[in-house]
C-alpha cells in the first residue's frame, strides 16, 4: 500500500508538471488574458508537495525493508543500521532518480511561491521551462526506473547495500550534490523564461542569482564532502582521482562558479547579458551529462551500455531535447538581446570576464578529457586519461585565472587605471615570487605543487587586500562573502599542493608490539584484534601514534568483512593535528605472523577540505547578504509608495 | 562479459601466480624498496600506471590483487636498474597504451592535445576581440 501510494503521489505530479507546462507556454503566448495563467503557481506548489510525499514513502518503505518491493530487496537488507537504511533509498539508481526529480520539484515550488519581483510573463515562462524539465525527469523515472515496483513473490531477505556507502557520507553527500545539481535547473529555467520572453535584465539576474549561489554553495559542500569520503574510505589516501563521476560533479561547479560572477555582472552593471544566459544553460546542461554519464552505465564500459541501452538511451535523449532545445532557443533569440552596458579592459568586469573565459575553458578540458575515452573506446580503442592530463593542461588556465583573481576584486566598475592598485599588484607579484624562490631552494618539489603553494600564499594574501581603508563593520555581507570565499580558494589550493609536495609513505610489515615511523610519527602497533559490528566483522589494530615523541594517541583502523553483500573494506583511522594528518591502514597478515601497516604523514591535507567549506560560507554570506538587502530594498519601495499614496489623498 | 575474459587472460599470460585471488600478495606490493630515491621514482611511476581492474585508479591507489602485482613489478624492475620509461613500455606491450595514464602523442590521441591549443587561441580571440571593441 505504502509502494502503491508513492507511485499514485509520482504519477499524480507528474500530471501537474504537464499542466505547468502547457498552461505556462499558453500564458506566455495569451498574455495575462489567459485564464490558466492562475493555475501555473499553484501547480508548481502541488507538485512540490506530491513529489516529497512520494519520495517520504520511498524511505518508509526502506526504514521497514518492506522485501516485495524490488528495490528495496536489491539494495537493502534487515540486519543494516537504522541510518543506512535510509540513506540506503537513494544509494541506488532509482531512488537517487526520484531525489533528483523531489528536489527539482521543492525548488520549482520555492519560486512559484515567493518570486514575485520578474514580470509576470517572464515568470510564467520560467515556470513553464521547469515544467518541461521535470516532466522529462517523471518520465524518465515513470517509465525506466520506476522506484516502487513490486516483486511477485517477496524476497526472504535483501541483497544489501555496497558497503563502501555504509557510511555518514552517504547521509551528506549525494543530498547536497543534488540540491546542487537540480538549483541549477532554475536558473536553466529562469534563462529560458527570460530567453521566451526577451526580458534580460539587472532584475532578471538579482532574480536568479540567490538560486545561483543557494546551487553554488550545496554543490561546493557536496564536492568537499564526496572528496573527504573517498579520501578515508578508500583507504589508499587520495582525495581526487579524476574520475568521469568525480568530473561530473566539477563541471557544473565550473559553470556555476562562472554563472555566478557573470550574473552579479549583469546584476549591478547591466552587462554581459548573453553570456550570463549561455552560461545559464551550459551549468544545467552540464548537471545533466553528469548524470547521464553516472547513472546511464556507460562509464562502466560503453560496451555495457549498448548491451542495455534502456536508461541510457532516454537520459541520452532528453539531453539532446532540453541541451538542444536550449541552445536552438539560444541562437534564435541571442541577436535580439541588446549588448549592455560597455567597459574597459581594466575594469572589474573586465577582469571577470578574463576569469569567465578561464573557467569555460577549465570546464572544456575536463569535458574533453571525461568523455575522449569514452569516444575512442566505440571504435575500440581504449586510452587513458588521467591526473598526468588533467593537472598540468588545467594549470594552463587555472594559473592565469588566480594572477587575475587576485587583483580583480581591487578594480573599479567600469574603467579603471591598473597603475592605481600598482601597490597591491606589486605585493602579490613579489609574495608569489619570493614564495617560488624560497620554496625551489629549500627543498626539491615538482612544478606543479611548487606553483600551488606560490599562488596560494599571494592568492591568500591578496584576497584580504579589498578589505583595506574599508570599514570593517560597515562591508557589505556580500563582500565579506566574496573575500572568504576567494581566501577557500587559496586555502584549498595551499592544502593541495602541499599535500602532493610533502606527503610522506610507510608499507611496513609490523609484529605485535613493534614499531614503525613515517615523516614525524612513530606508530606502535599495540595489538590487533577481532571486533564485530551489525552487519560486519572486522580487525581493529590497535596503534599508539606520538608526534616527534610527544603523547602517543590511539588510532584504531579497521579491515572489516561485510557479509552482506560479502565484501572487505578498509577503515582507516585518522590522527588530524593542527599542520596534517596521520593516515593509518592496517591490511593483512603475512605468513611470518607479522601485520601490514600503511602510514601516510600528510601535511596540510585538511585545508583542502577546510578552504572547501570556506568557499561555501562565503557563498552563504553573500546569499544572506543578498536577500537581506532585497528584502530591505522592497520594504523601503513599499514605503515610499506608501508615503507617495498618503500625500496624493491629502492634497 | 568479453572484457573480463580478455583481462583474466592477459592476466594469467602475464603473472601465472596472479589469476588466483587466493594466493598471498606478491611480495613488494605491500612493501617498499629500501633505497628512498628508488622508491620515489616506482611510487612516480605507480601513480601514472592504470589499475585495469579498477575504475579510475592507479595502481598506487588499490587493495585489487592485480595492482599489487603491477607495484611489484615495478619495484623489483626499478631495483634491477630498469628505467621507469622502459618498464612503462613493457607495461604497455602488453596491456596496451590503457594502461598508461601519461600522455603520449599518438594517431588516437591527438585531438587531446590539439583542442587544448586551440581553446588557447579560442580564449585569446575571445578576450581580444571584447576588449578591443571596447577599448
Amino acid at each position: 500500500m505504502i509502494a502503491e501510494l508513492g507511485l499514485a503521489a509520482l504519477w499524480l505530479a507528474a500530471a501537474l508538471a504537464a499542466l505547468q507546462m502547457i498552461a505556462g507556454f499558453m500564458a506566455v503566448r495569451q498574455g495575462a488574458s489567459s485564464e490558466l495563467a492562475s493555475l501555473i503557481r499553484p501547480a508548481a506548489v502541488v507538485q512540490g508537495v506530491l513529489v516529497t510525499f512520494s519520495f517520504a514513502m520511498l524511505v518508509w518503505l526502506f526504514a521497514i525493508t518492506d522485501l516485495s518491493v524490488k528495490l528495496v530487496a536489491s539494495n537493502s537488507h534487515s540486519m543494516k543500521p537504522l541510518i543506512f537504511k535510509l540513506s540506503g533509498s537513494f544509494g541506488n539508481h532509482e531512488g537517487s532518480m526520484l531525489l533528483w526529480v523531489m528536489v527539482m520539484g521543492l525548488a520549482g515550488a520555492l519560486i512559484a511561491a515567493v518570486e514575485k519581483r520578474l514580470p509576470e510573463n517572464t515568470m510564467n515562462a520560467t515556470l513553464a521551462a521547469q515544467g518541461v524539465v521535470s516532466l522529462g525527469f517523471y518520465a524518465f523515472l515513470l517509465l525506466s526506473s520506476n522506484p516502487f515496483e513490486r516483486l511477485p513473490t517477496p524476497a526472504a531477505e535483501g541483497m544489501g547495500l555496497n558497503p563502501l556507502l555504509q557510511d555518514i557520507g552517504l547521509v551528506f553527500h549525494p543530498p547536497t550534490l543534488y540540491l546542487g545539481y537540480v538549483g541549477l535547473s532554475v536558473a536553466f529555467s529562469f534563462a529560458v523564461g527570460a530567453l521566451l520572453t526577451r526580458q534580460v535584465t539587472p532584475n532578471f539576474a538579482r532574480a536568479m542569482r540567490p538560486w545561483v549561489l543557494g546551487a553554488w554553495v550545496m554543490l561546493t559542500i557536496g564536492i568537499t564532502a564526496g572528496s573527504y569520503w573517498a579520501y578515508y574510505e578508500l583507504g589508499w589516501g587520495g582525495w581526487w582521482f579524476w574520475d568521469p563521476v568525480e568530473n561530473a560533479s566539477l563541471m557544473p561547479w565550473l559553470a556555476a562558479t562562472a554563472l555566478l560572477h557573470s550574473a552579479s555582472v549583469l546584476a549591478s552593471r547591466d552587462a554581459l547579458r548573453t553570456w550570463t544566459i549561455m552560461l545559464g544553460v551550459v551549468a544545467f546542461s552540464m548537471s545533466m551529462v553528469g548524470t547521464f554519464l553516472v547513472r546511464s552505465g556507460i562509464l562502466t564500459s560503453v560496451h555495457a551500455f549498448a548491451v542495455d541501452p534502456e536508461r541510457g538511451t532516454f537520459i541520452l535523449v532528453l539531453l539532446g531535447i532540453f541541451i538542444g532545445g536550449a541552445l536552438l532557443l539560444f541562437a534564435l533569440r541571442a541577436n535580439t538581446i541588446r549588448e549592455g552596458e560597455r567597459f574597459a579592459l581594466a575594469s572589474r568586469e573586465g577582469a571577470l570576464v578574463f576569469n569567465n573565459v578561464m573557467l569555460s575553458a577549465i570546464l572544456a578540458i575536463v569535458l574533453l578529457g571525461t568523455l575522449y575515452p569514452l569516444l575512442t573506446e566505440a571504435f575500440d580503442v581504449r586510452v587513458s586519461v588521467g591526473p598526468p592530463y588533467f593537472n598540468p593542461v588545467g594549470a594552463i588556465f587555472t594559473i592565469p585565472m588566480f594572477a587575475v583573481m587576485a587583483v580583480g576584486p581591487l578594480l573599479r566598475w567600469r574603467q579603471d587605471r591598473i597603475d592605481r592598485i600598482g601597490k597591491e599588484v606589486a605585493l602579490f607579484a613579489a609574495l608569489v615570487l619570493a614564495a617560488l624562490v624560497l620554496v625551489s631552494l629549500l627543498s626539491e618539489i615538482a612544478i606543479l605543487p611548487l606553483l600551488g603553494l606560490a599562488f596560494g600564499l599571494g592568492l591568500a594574501v591578496a584576497s584580504l587586500m579589498p578589505l583595506r581603508r574599508r570599514k570593517l563593520s560597515r562591508t557589505p555581507l556580500s563582500t565579506w562573502g566574496m573575500i572568504v570565499a576567494h581566501f577557500g580558494v587559496a586555502v584549498a589550493l595551499l592544502g593541495m599542493a602541499s599535500e602532493s609536495a610533502f606527503t610522506e609513505e610507510r608499507l611496513a610489515a609490523v609484529e605485535e608490539g613493534g614499531s614503525a615511523t613515517v615523516g614525524p610519527w612513530t606508530v606502535v602497533l599495540q595489538g590487533v584484534e577481532p571486533v564485530a559490528g551489525p552487519n560486519w566483522t572486522a580487525i581493529e589494530g590497535r596503534l599508539a601514534a606520538s608526534y616527534g615523541g610527544g603523547e602517543a594517541r590511539v588510532l584504531t583502523p579497521q579491515s572489516r568483512n561485510f557479509w552482506a553483500p560479502l565484501q572487505q573494506t578498509t577503515e582507516s583511522a585518522l590522527s588530524t593535528r593542527w599542520n596534517g594528518q596521520l593516515y593509518a591502514v592496517v591490511g593483512d597478515r603475512a605468513a611470518d605472523g607479522r601485520w601490514q601497516l600503511r602510514l601516510w604523514w600528510k601535511p596540510f591535507v585538511t585545508l583542502i577540505w577546510y578552504g572547501g567549506l570556506l568557499i561555501a560560507l562565503g557563498g552563504v554570506l553573500a546569499l544572506v547578504g543578498r536577500v537581506h538587502s532585497d528584502l530591505r530594498h522592497r520594504r523601503l519601495a513599499s514605503r515610499i509608495a506608501e508615503r507617495r499614496a498618503d500625500r496624493e489623498a491629502v492634497a | 562479459m568479453i572484457r573480463p575474459l580478455v583481462v583474466s587472460f592477459i592476466l594469467m599470460l602475464a603473472f601465472p601466480l596472479a589469476a588466483q585471488q587466493s594466493m598471498p600478495p606478491a611480495p613488494y606490493a605491500y612493501r617498499q624498496l629500501d633505497d628512498p630515491v628508488q622508491e620515489a621514482a616506482a611510487q612516480d611511476l605507480m601513480e601514472t600506471l592504470r589499475c585495469l581492474k579498477c575504475q579510475s585508479q592507479s595502481i598506487a591507489d588499490s587493495d585489487a590483487p592485480m595492482a599489487g602485482d603491477m607495484r611489484h613489478q615495478v619495484r623489483i624492475r626499478i631495483a634491477a636498474g630498469e628505467s621507469p620509461d622502459q618498464i612503462r613500455g613493457w607495461l604497455t606491450q602488453r596491456y596496451g597504451d590503457y594502461v598508461s595514464y601519461k600522455p603520449v602523442v599518438s594517431a588516437t590521441t591527438w585531438p587531446l592535445f590539439a583542442i587544448p591549443i586551440l581553446l588557447l587561441a579560442l580564449a585569446g580571440g575571445v578576450l581580444l576581440g571584447r576588449y578591443r571593441r571596447r577599448a
